[in-house]
């Protein structure tokens, strides 16, 4: 497949139930493999490099993936699929970046991706809606057991799976979740919660991970410790100390609001919907910023007629990449700015009228 | 303001703030305490900013520099400014800093509790299984759990003869 025809398809794994979705955008769990006998990356000859992504492209093709499955070679991918494969969380910006063989297959809906070549050899992740941990988990050692079936990774009993950057080693397993802090961020407090969190042992990271600014009120945050604890202690730790700790904060946060800054709160909600439905040059950050707004809203109940769905589908379209593949053609940032601008006024004048409320108030 | 450590008096270098149920709770500790209550926060110093911390701290900071991997030829150096290691067998070639950094990084651990794959050899298996029996076994000793840590110990016992 084309992958520019990505834009014509929704994520499925974001369609999905996403449980405690009013603040928990969506969970991830990722684990990182090196096949034995074979040096890290950064000490491969180019022909190993190739030897490397061959092998695990046609061992990744026979395994036997969930559902329709892919591979996309990001080496010979134009920048712009490259940029959209990031903007949909398939491969991380530093794939994207790098240079050599290396690739994606994607599966399950885009629930499954394994990136090749990345800072490891291997990296397996899976994405689900909302809080789903153990789920991602469950997915993730199954398909841990399968490629186990067809490759030797590297692994010493007293370090575990070993891994190009010492951070990862044992488990090699990395669970983090999306978040949605507006109030948190609204009533100043956000600082102080993401410094109970780094407190915590965790990191603390933007929309698209590592090196990336939170915009739109997303927070990504994930645990650091991967040695000395076992995959369920990791999973069930994050699970029930450190999320719940700050969904408690934005829920309180929200309340806060509700309580005191109603009206406020109110206004600014259907401004963000108004701006939306009529600027006509709008940046991807303003955009992403005002849909938070929105997103809020509707979780507060403050906004109806508009869904989940289309503010989801929303934050992705408007991203460079997508928003360049959709219409068919390169831009620059003004052009984007005003293709931008019609592609949210038409989803959401076809979606119903936002931020006109019906909560009260 | 210079704080105290809460622990020995000492000078405190790390400070915690702790929110627990709306209520703000500080701690002040030295390194050495810090270390010791398993709380190191600075979770997300680059490696090589701790790697040369622990050769500034090293007296053996010499040696150190002219460690390499007769493997896959990765010295001590190169990896102190890419931060990646070269190949599984550095784990070894470089164990000596590696385990003060992983210790580190990894709220002092330095051993692997999680899973085995299930084509390792037997004999790592059962390294791997004492390992985790043994890590166990500590921690069962640390909460005075002593009919826990008297079967841990017949498990290892087991282990061990077979």
């Amino acid at each position: 497949m084309k992958l520019s025809d990505l834009t014509r398809r929704r994520a499925e794994w974001l369609r999905g139930t996403a449980p405690m979705g009013h603040v928990v955008i969506s969970s991830r769990a990722r684990l990182a493999r090196n096949l034995a006998g074979m040096p890290f990356l950064s000490r491969c000859s180019p022909e190993q490099l190739s030897e490397i992504a061959e092998r695990l492209r046609r061992t990744l093709g026979k395994v036997g993936l969930p559902g329709e499955t892919f591979y996309a070679d990001v080496e010979a991918a134009d920048p712009l699929d490259r940029q959209l494969l990031v903007e949909r969380h398939l491969i991380s910006r530093q794939q994207a970046d790098a240079k050599g063989p290396r690739g994606v297959a994607v599966a399950s809906g885009e629930a499954v991706a394994v990136m090749v070549n990345e800072e490891d050899h291997l990296r397996v992740q899976v994405l689900r809606a909302g809080l789903q941990l153990d789920s991602c988990y469950a997915e993730l050692r199954r398909l841990d057991a399968l490629l186990e079936g067809h490759l030797t990774f590297a692994f010493s009993s007293r370090f575990g799976y070993l891994t190009a950057c010492p951070t990862n080693v044992g488990t090699g397993l990395r669970v983090s979740v999306m978040l949605h802090l507006s109030a948190l961020k609204m009533t100043g407090e956000i600082e102080k919660a993401l410094r109970a969190a780094r407190d915590m042992h965790l990191a603390v990271r933007g929309l698209h991970g590592e090196g990336t600014e939170p915009t739109g009120d997303l927070f990504q945050v994930s645990n650091q410790v991967t040695l000395g604890k076992s995959e369920v202690e990791i999973i069930s730790e994050f699970r029930d100390q450190i999320v719940p700790g700050i969904i408690e904060y934005e829920r309180r946060a929200r309340e806060a609001l509700l309580k005191n800054r109603r009206i406020a709160l109110q206004d600014r909600i259907s401004r963000a919907g108004a701006v939306l439905r009529s600027a006509r040059l709008i940046s991807s950050e303003e955009t992403m910023f005002l849909l938070s707004q929105l997103r809020l809203g509707l979780s507060l109940e403050l906004v109806d007629g508009i869904g989940l769905e289309t503010i989801n589908e929303l934050s992705l379209m408007v991203q460079p990449a997508h928003l360049q593949r959709l219409t068919g053609r390169e831009m620059s940032p003004a052009e984007r700015g005003e293709a931008r601008a019609d592609l949210v006024r038409k989803r959401l004048s076809a979606g119903g009228k936002a931020g006109s409320g019906n909560g009260g108030g | 303001m210079a704080y105290k450590c809460d622990k020995c008096g000492q000078e405190a270098t790390v400070h915690l703030t702790e929110i627990v149920q709306g209520e703000k709770h500080e701690k002040h500790l030295c390194e050495d305490c810090a270390v010791s209550e398993g709380v190191t926060i600075k979770t997300q110093v680059p490696i090589s900013q701790i790697l040369e911390e622990l050769v500034l701290q090293s007296a053996a900071g010499g040696e150190l520099a002219r460690l390499s991997c007769d493997v896959c030829g990765l010295t001590f150096l190169e990896f102190r400014q890419q931060g990646l290691l070269g190949c599984p067998n550095d784990y070894k070639a470089f164990e000596k800093v590696l385990v003060p950094l992983l210790e580190r990084a990894h709220e002092g651990a330095s051993f692997h509790t999680g899973n085995i794959p299930a084509n390792a050899d037997e004999d790592e298996r059962t390294q791997a299984r004492l390992l985790r029996l043994r890590s166990q076994l500590k921690e069962a000793v640390e909460h005075e759990d002593y009919e826990r840590a008297a079967n841990l110990r017949d498990q290892i016992k087991e282990l061990e003869g077979s």
